[in-house]
């Protein structure tokens, strides 16, 4: 009987959510605590209890073993507590309730480019992030040329960072975490970011690491990665597992699970403290009425309602992915419209509505991935795996049974002879 | 958060992997709980991570010195500026005295000290705030974030301490044979330093109020300290002295001084500074290892 990399056992995490408090204000100040205390005091004084935070249970009584050299792969919908199990089990928070035990290094990969410092050249933030991943100096020394070498940025190592394009940036910092050799290993789905090309050498690398024997815990909503690179699965839902087992058998609850259609989206907890925050996400008519079914023939929008504390330079933007895969069938920003790159957001409330039109999307089910990025691709928000919503056959000719992920309309000529 | 040696993983029984698996290393255990309160200071961790500490440092050195033409210069403005305003206001138009030592090298020898310490505390007490992605994107000892802040100080420090040895050769004044003291002044001044700094690294997450107030107490810390500007004249023995005493750079500034320019150390005000720092740094690193927890849910 081997004893298991990772042993969880009834993990909970809990957040409370301030109540009575401006959303905006997130952080406390002394003399907030100061006359909260005493105004805390005087109620108790009077006999009234003290007001107690709104609780949200981000994980709730999670347990799950993991095998030496299992790879595991961890989905469920946007806000299930995939990213937050992976911290716990990375040390970076800790839990409410239960606990996590851990044989072996750990090494995790939440982001790429951690600590990069935009002052410093390539070969300094190499050093700089290996060490911050956990690296030795020794090891860094050992595994530099074959990190510059994986990262492909040549004569530009000695240039400061902020030069560099968000390509380059994203190959160098993937190209440090990719030699990490932890013996766990916990990674976020950190190859949103990337061109095709790069992001098919990431997981090549992935899939690598995990043949190599080592545990890893591989946290994705891209399903054929899933299957692809992991033996088992954990599928969470609203904190809770809700399957564990081999990868084929749990994806497919998942997609059954999925099956309820969802138009509407709201962000349940208080953000993540950026500047610019998404806060809901949904699809309607074009005439503004909220539905999840949509015919072939009809078009449909897509609005996305986001706050910015302060002012923010951002791009807004979704992909349309395919249930059943994750294909993504196009992506879409609001510089489509004005082609700038990025719009000047001032403090407020914003609502973003885009228009797709009829005839482009072939029958099938999707959803959405929503960001806000900063120029320099460091997101504002992300929400990956958003929304449910069918678009139906109509029953003709022109708009069932086409193949490919588009189905447009497009012009034909004909000519006799 | 306990670290045990547990047993050694059974890899002959995994399924054949087609790359050679990793050679199996003493297994290291770690159990993530839910926090506790009061923890004790995680020496071992922090020394297994010091080339984190290094690097950390490093980086905030080189990021201050490149793109700048003057770079080290910036290190001796602040003392060498003081210094000259000193020398204008208090000795010239103020009438201060300082023996037989002239007052501009006076006042640079205190205010060498005094700069370093204020430096580290104020970096320090930002030093958490400014790594938020670090915080919450990967774990390493919280610890070192505000350690590490004392980096960019001390290297300022040696910079300065040229300025001082020019300073020295300009008015014909000889070190003392004291001034082997003068690196263990340094090294309590540290710990006192590193102590305060991390202790408000810790309450800025929390209140982020904090961060405000702390150019003001740096400044008022200063004339707190007036060790840096004015000569000890016989006081010795009121409660004015007492109260002083309580600020551990007084005694250690007029420690510094004596070491390098010659005259008595005072060795009783060395003693309760040496005690006080080392009070503080208690006091600071258990209160920020009580709430490092939090942080990456508050930052």
């Amino acid at each position: 009987m081997t004893i298991p990399a990772i042993r969880v056992e009834h993990l909970g995490k809990r957040y409370t959510l301030a109540r009575h408090r401006d959303a905006l204000a997130r952080y406390k100040t002394l003399r907030e605590s100061v006359s909260g205390g005493v105004a805390t005091l005087a109620r108790r004084l009077r006999g009234r209890t003290p007001e107690a935070g709104e609780e949200f249970w981000a994980l709730k009584d999670v347990s799950f073993a993991v095998r030496p050299g299992e790879v595991v792969g961890i989905i469920g919908r946007n806000g299930a507590g995939k990213s937050t199990l992976l911290k716990v089990v990375s040390r970076i928070t800790r839990p409410s309730t239960g606990r996590v035990v851990l044989n072996g290094r750990v090494g995790s990969l939440l982001e790429v480019g951690t600590g990069f410092h935009p002052e410093l050249t390539g070969r300094e933030n190499v050093y700089l992030n290996g060490s911050i991943l956990g690296m030795s100096r020794a090891e860094i020394d050992r595994k530099f040329d074959e990190i510059v070498a994986f990262s492909e940025v040549g004569r530009f190592l000695d240039t400061p960072v902020k030069r560099y394009s968000s390509g380059m940036y994203v190959r160098l910092a993937f190209a440090v975490a990719a030699h990490l050799e932890p013996e766990i290993l916990l990674v976020d789905e950190v190859l949103a970011v990337g061109d095709a090309a790069f992001q098919k050498k990431c997981m090549g690398r992935i899939g690598e690491i995990g043949r190599s024997g080592r545990t890893v815990l591989f946290v994705s909503h891209n399903m054929n990665a899933v299957a692809k690179l992991t033996t088992s699965a954990l599928y969470l839902d609203g904190g809770r597992v809700a399957a564990q087992g081999p990868t084929s058998v749990v994806i497919q609850q998942y997609l059954a699970a999925d099956g309820r259609l969802d138009p509407v989206w709201a962000r349940p907890d208080p953000g993540n403290g950026s500047d610019l925050t998404i806060t809901s996400v949904r699809v309607c008519n074009p005439d503004g009425r909220t539905a999840a079914r949509f015919a072939a023939d009809q078009g449909l929008c897509v609005e996305i309602g986001f706050t910015v504390r302060a002012e923010a330079h951002s791009q807004v933007s979704f992909r349309l992915n395919t249930n059943e895969d994750g294909t993504t069938v196009f992506s879409t920003a609001l510089s489509d419209q004005d082609g700038e790159r990025g719009t000047v957001f001032a403090p407020g409330r914003y609502t973003a509505r885009c228009h797709v039109p009829a005839h482009l999307l072939v029958p099938g089910s999707y959803h959405l991935l929503v960001a806000a990025n900063n120029l320099r691709g460091r997101q504002f928000d992300l929400i990956e795996q958003v929304l449910h919503f069918e678009v139906s056959e109509v029953g003709t000719l022109v708009t069932d049974h086409r193949l490919g992920y588009v189905a447009p309309l497009l012009k034909w000529d004909l000519e006799t002879g | 958060m306990r670290i045990a040696l547990g047993e050694l993983p059974d890899f002959a029984a995994l399924a054949g992997p087609t790359l050679p698996a990793t050679a199996p290393a003493p297994a290291v255990q770690t159990v993530v709980e839910p926090a506790g309160g009061w923890q004790w200071l995680n020496f071992r961790e922090l020394w297994r991570h010091r080339e984190l500490l290094f690097f950390l440092a490093w980086r905030d050195v080189k990021v201050r010195y490149k793109q700048t033409a003057l770079g080290v210069i910036w290190a001796v403005l602040q003392p060498a500026l003081f210094m000259v305003v000193f020398s204008v206001f208090f000795a010239r138009l103020g009438g201060l005295s300082s023996g037989d030592v002239p007052y501009p090298l006076f006042a640079l020898a205190g205010l060498l000290p005094w700069t370093f310490f204020a430096t580290t505390v104020a970096n320090g007490a930002n030093s958490v705030i400014g790594s938020e992605r670090l915080i919450t994107k990967i774990y390493f000892p919280r610890l070192a974030v505000p350690f590490a802040a004392a980096g960019s100080a001390f290297v300022d420090f040696l910079v300065s301490l040229v300025l001082l040895a020019i300073v020295m050769a300009a008015c014909g004044v000889a070190p003392s044979w004291n001034v082997f003291v003068a690196p263990v002044i340094v090294a309590v001044s540290t710990l006192a330093a590193v102590g305060l700094g991390t202790f408000l690294a810790a309450l800025n997450v929390g209140y982020r109020d904090v961060r405000y107030v702390i150019p003001f107490l740096i400044q008022v810390g200063m004339f707190a300290t007036p060790t840096v500007y004015l000569q000890p004249t016989g006081r010795e023995g009121t409660a004015m002295h007492w109260l002083l005493t309580l600020n551990p750079m007084n005694g250690l500034v007029a420690a510094f001084r004596a070491s390098l320019l010659g005259g008595p150390i005072p060795w009783a005000e060395v003693g309760v500074a040496a005690a006080l720092s080392v009070a503080v740094f208690l006091a600071g690193c258990m209160y920020f290892r009580k709430v490092e927890d939090s942080f990456a849910d508050v930052i």
